[in-house]
């Protein structure tokens, strides 16, 4: 079993953002299950946090910006530890994640094994 | 109650309080002593009372006598003086007076210090709970063993280790102080929660020995509750759950101690006056920030005694089985949380996530997959019940996976 980290990106800036703030809270009750279905598997690390939306971000020559996006349109919106066999596996359970549908990134990373 | 059942019930309430008594009075060093102590005056009282005849006050009677022999004791004892003399400056509040205080208020401090004590991780859990059987609840050996399904020898062996290890560490047995509580209280709840579930869920067919263990847990529960410094959120949630759970312990066995299925349970049958208590207790336990694990197990038993199967009852037993996932994985609750899927989601969703769980140890995997392939795909469910058959232990459970793979035969 290897760590991996689920890391979810979405549109928090934009005023017509998807997945927008109805389809978020329409979301919640499927994206619980989909944790708890993590959970059952025993495959949770670390269980999601809730993280605001203001956020800063820091930059050279000490410049700080509001606003939790940096270049792109998508910031992090969510991200969580998992245990998976592969990537294969880890995809396979990214997959699940019910806001893709709306516009969400799930981005998937190892953490590379320490020996 | 007549005669012959008096004394055995009051072996057992009063054996508990006076030895705890003794105990907290003069250290666990002297726990034989005070358990001989408290035998001996049984044994005076089985020989008087039967020719005497029972007297007016037979607690009064015992509590009286119990004193006299722990004062002759002392004087004869000269070891036991010595002794105590060091403990006596060490405590010099306590040697004032040389009575021992057998009042309702001492007894049920006496009890939640030796709680304290016994529920030390210097014992395994299973010594524990031998421990808190004994000395906290008055069980003997051969109750102990029915309980475990083991036999005398074993569990008078395994007290009598548990008890020398309290003495080697030199465990105090005192009120528990604020960090001490902070510490040691979530030990002293599991090995309650143990103690319920050994009776909940033991194979023993003893169902009267059964009740009484998940009653003496709810007992020791309740002293928690009554004390002020243990009075925790958590505690409350503890007992919340063991009211639920109890309030269906005549729905939930046969007559002969075989098990009925909670669908299957006559809910006429199910305690309305454990189900007021355990709602009143979780109320209790709903005032901390803290959501433990007994707040989740507590909340999943009080949706089950809503009979009536709704959709809101199932999204919330699905959500707690969530919450209670991630806050601490168990197969139990992996497979129990795949069940309440079926009931929100449907039985495809629940089979996809069933096979994901791959307990392929675990019997009531495969029973699970049975109940969720069953009118789906009856050839799929009898091989699944089947696999659960290959691999379980336990004689009730045979006879279940039997009757329904014959169902699905016919």
């Amino acid at each position: 079993m290897n760590e991996f980290l689920l890391v979810i990106h979405r549109d928090l800036k934009s005023k017509d953002a998807s997945p927008s703030p109805e389809q978020m809270q329409q979301a919640i009750k499927p994206f619980q299950d989909w944790i708890g279905s993590i959970a059952a598997q025993n495959k949770l690390v670390n269980p999601p946090k809730r993280w605001d939306a203001d956020g800063r971000v820091v930059k050279q020559n000490n410049v700080v910006l509001n606003g939790p996006y940096a270049e792109i349109k998508e910031s992090v919106g969510g991200l969580f530890l998992i245990r998976a066999n592969d990537y294969d596996d880890a995809v396979e359970i990214a997959k699940g994640c019910p806001i893709i549908q709306w516009g969400a990134v799930v981005e998937v990373r190892m953490a590379v094994p320490t020996t | 109650m007549n005669d012959q059942a008096l004394i055995p019930h009051l072996f057992r309430t009063e054996y508990r309080n006076i030895v705890s008594v003794l105990c907290y009075r003069f250290g666990i060093a002297h726990i034989e002593e005070a358990e001989d102590l408290v035998s001996d005056t049984f044994l005076a009282a089985t020989e008087q009372w039967s020719l005497d005849g029972v007297p007016e006050n037979p607690r009064a009677w015992l509590y009286a006598v119990a004193k006299n022999k722990t004062k002759n004791h002392i004087k004869r004892d000269a070891l036991f003086e010595q002794k105590l003399a060091v403990e006596i400056k060490y405590n010099a509040e306590k040697s004032e007076a040389f009575d021992i205080d057998l009042s309702q208020k001492n007894i049920a401090d006496s009890q939640l210090a030796m709680m304290f004590t016994v529920c030390n991780p210097v014992n395994s859990p299973e010594s524990q709970i031998a421990l808190a059987l004994n000395l906290l609840c008055g069980f003997g050996s051969p109750e102990i063993a029915d309980a475990f399904l083991t036999n005398k020898e074993v569990i008078y062996k395994r007290l009598q280790r548990a008890k020398e290890k309290l003495k080697e560490a030199h465990i105090k047995i005192q009120q528990p102080t604020l960090p001490e509580i902070a510490e040691r209280l979530d030990t002293v709840m599991t090995t309650l929660y143990l103690l319920f579930s050994e009776g909940y869920y033991s194979t023993s067919q003893n169902t009267t020995l059964r009740k009484d263990l998940c009653l003496e847990a709810m007992r020791l529960n309740a002293l928690l509750i009554e004390n002020a410094t243990t009075n925790r959120p958590s505690a409350n949630a503890l007992l919340a759950l063991m009211c639920f759970h109890a309030s269906r312990f005549d729905a939930r066995l046969t007559a002969d101690g075989e098990a009925i299925l909670y669908q299957e349970q006559d809910d006429t049958l199910w305690d309305k006056n454990l189900i007021a208590q355990g709602t009143h207790f979780l109320n209790m336990a709903s005032t901390g920030p803290a959501v433990t694990k007994y707040h989740l197990e507590a909340g999943i038993a009080y949706w089950h005694t809503q009979k009536e199967n709704t959709d809101e009852k199932w999204q919330n037993i699905l959500s707690l089985y969530n919450e209670l996932l991630i806050l601490e994985y168990s197969p139990v609750a992996a497979l129990n949380r795949t069940f309440a899927l079926a009931k929100t989601n449907g039985k495809a969703e629940a089979i996809r996530e069933a096979e994901k769980l791959k307990l392929t140890d675990n019997p009531f995997y495969y029973s699970l997959l049975g109940s969720l392939y069953s009118d789906l795909d009856n050839g799929k469910a009898i091989q699944h019940f089947e696999a659960a058959l290959a691999i379980t232990n336990s004689p009730t459970d045979k006879v279940t996976l039997a009757r329904n793979i014959e169902r699905l035969k016919t």
